[in-house]
């Protein structure tokens, strides 16, 4: 039981944190070249687009956070565990073996790939010894790299380079209604999370500490890993690869108010969402009238905030 | 003896050809504070491992409370058996209520009742935690965060408890403190303890019982009058010690 100023002192920084992200909606509804006198703008694309931030941001900061619980190192997240690569890899073989494939079953198949290669990851990192804290992402991003390899080798192969370029690019700019409902499945599994905040969180604390609490681990582990799986295979599937953002904001959120997930797992989720809009609307102003991909966008503010993290990091520990 | 808290029959652990555990058999009774010593490499945190059902022993079985560890569901034992391991490197960030209280998981599976509430102030209490409580165990000392998790494990209330070298990273006050108080667990409160030390004054000072273990197997079992000696203590460690007996307290000389 937390006691009364820092309760008080959370609730007033989710309401803060809540109207911020409604802020930040408000904006990403009203910016833009259209003109918004028909509602149809808005209801076609405005809505869906800035509703497909939310999502995304969302989701992606909520898999990053489990996915660095997991494997209990703070610079892991789904593009760099091999979990995006695996998922785009997904995309691109299912795409060509089955082109008229509804959307949903290309989104299983990138699911499918994204748990072989995050599993492939956390095997590869129980045979390494020493887990230093920077060779975990190092051995995930050269993992990743070996997949995207193969991807971009099949995909040169059978033209499809461009097919490709849309997964690993985050662009929300050609999303409308009709075509990013999907995310409404990060959603449900961002709830799902929640539920299983507590056995997350003791899951982070270690595999012996999770078992003498009588934890299923292993369970736990294949509950998140299928959760971060899906969350960034319907991302990839609807609006690309978004990087950084489940680097970035769980660290920020762990930073600020820990990482007790019953707590701190809605501030993740908000905040994710509240960044990505930030990148998007930011993303359509720089150049207006013309627009910077949000994915691009993310990587320039996600890598610049990560920097800072990191140096800030090293003098606190000194 | 009564009914032993601890019961292991010819545990064995391999690592392909090395048994770093070999045969090792030992009834261990409830209400009682159990010191293992033994050389680095003798086994003895394999053992431990092996009778929490963190490590699955190659053959043999350990009971705890007369359940059969590998046979037991998790959650069950949970309630019964508790640990602490020697490294607690936790990536995750939570302070030390929330750490204390994730000790009650067994119990409350998540939702806090009165009772749980009443252990984790308890057990903050018993380790003189409660002005750190709401800090984060990254922004505490090594011997604050070892008092913590000790604090979890004490939270957990099982009625065994297995801790291994509980005094690593804590001073020689808060060290003399922490045997003290895993003394009083026993005495006041009917824990039976199994701790791994290395300081052998240490366990000849507050075990009940100590444990040696050399290569792998049980070298000699006793109280404390019986193992802390020149001739056993040469067959554990290997070197010879001169043991003087202080306030009735064995205690052994082995600096130069």
């Amino acid at each position: 039981m937390p006691d009364r100023p820092l309760r008080a002192g959370r609730r007033a920084g989710g309401a803060l944190a809540g109207l911020a992200l409604l802020a930040l909606a408000a904006a990403s509804l009203l910016v833009g070249v259209g003109d918004l006198t028909g509602a149809e703008v808005l209801a076609a694309s405005r809505i869906p687009r800035t509703l497909a931030l939310i999502l995304a941001g969302a989701g992606m900061a909520v898999a990053g956070v489990i996915m660095q619980l997991v494997a209990q190192n703070r610079f892991v997240e789904p593009s760099t565990a091999g979990t995006a690569e695996s998922a785009t890899l997904g995309m691109l073989l299912v795409t060509l073996l089955a082109p008229g494939a509804p959307v949903v079953v290309k989104m299983l198949a990138a699911t499918a790939c994204a748990l072989a290669g995050t599993a492939l990851f956390l095997r590869v990192l129980r045979a390494i010894p020493l887990r230093a804290r920077l060779t975990v992402p190092l051995v995930g991003i050269m993992l990743g790299g070996v997949v995207g390899a193969a991807s971009t080798f099949i995909a040169y192969r059978t033209d499809m380079l461009q097919f490709l370029a849309t997964w690993q690019a985050g662009d929300v700019s050609t999303v409308l209604r009709g075509r990013y409902e999907l995310l409404w499945l990060a959603a449900v599994l961002t709830l799902l999370a929640y539920g299983l905040a507590d056995r997350l969180t003791i899951a982070g604390l270690g595999r012996d500490a999770a078992v003498n609490l009588g934890l299923d681990y292993r369970r736990v582990v294949a509950l998140a890993l299928a959760i971060v799986s899906t969350i960034t295979a319907v991302t990839i599937a609807t609006v690309g690869t978004i990087p950084f953002l489940g680097l970035v904001v769980p660290n920020l959120v762990a930073l600020a108010a820990g990482d007790n997930l019953r707590r701190t797992l809605p501030l993740v989720a908000a905040s994710g969402a509240g960044l990505l809009l930030l990148c998007d609307v930011l993303g359509r102003l720089v150049r207006y009238p013309f627009e910077i991909p949000v994915g691009t966008v993310m990587g320039v503010v996600g890598s610049g905030l990560f920097l800072t993290l990191l140096l800030r990091g090293d003098a606190r520990r000194a | 003896m009564t009914r032993p808290m601890i019961e292991v029959q010819d545990l064995v652990r391999r690592y392909g050809d090395t048994a770093v555990v070999d045969g090792v058999s030992l009834r261990l009774p409830e209400r009682a504070f159990v010191s293992v010593i033994g050389a680095n490499g003798a086994g003895k945190s394999s053992l431990l491992s092996m009778v929490a059902r963190l490590l699955p022993a190659s053959a043999g079985r350990a009971l705890v409370a007369g359940l059969d560890v590998a046979a037991t569901p998790g959650d069950v034992l949970a309630r019964r058996l508790g640990i602490l391991r020697q490294d607690n490197g936790v990536a995750a960030r939570v302070t030390i209520r929330d750490l204390v209280a994730f000790g009650r998981y067994p119990h409350s599976r998540g939702r806090l009742g009165p009772a749980d509430h009443a252990a984790i102030a308890d057990a903050l209490r018993f380790l003189d935690l409660e002005p750190l409580a709401d800090r984060f165990l990254d922004e505490v000392s090594g011997g604050q965060r070892q008092r913590a998790f000790i604090a979890m494990v004490l939270a957990q209330d099982t009625d065994c408890i297995l801790l291994d070298e509980p005094l690593n990273n804590l001073d020689m006050r808060h060290a003399a403190a922490m045997m003290a108080l895993l003394r009083r667990a026993v005495d006041e409160r009917g824990r039976t303890i199994v701790a791994v030390l290395h300081d052998v004054n240490f366990a000849s000072c507050y075990s009940d019982l100590i444990v040696a273990m050399r290569d792998g197997k049980v070298v000699a079992v006793g109280p404390p009058d019986e193992i802390v000696t020149p001739a056993v203590l040469r067959e554990v460690y290997g070197i010879d010690v001169e043991v003087v007996t202080v306030r009735g307290y064995r205690t052994v000389f082995f600096y130069r």
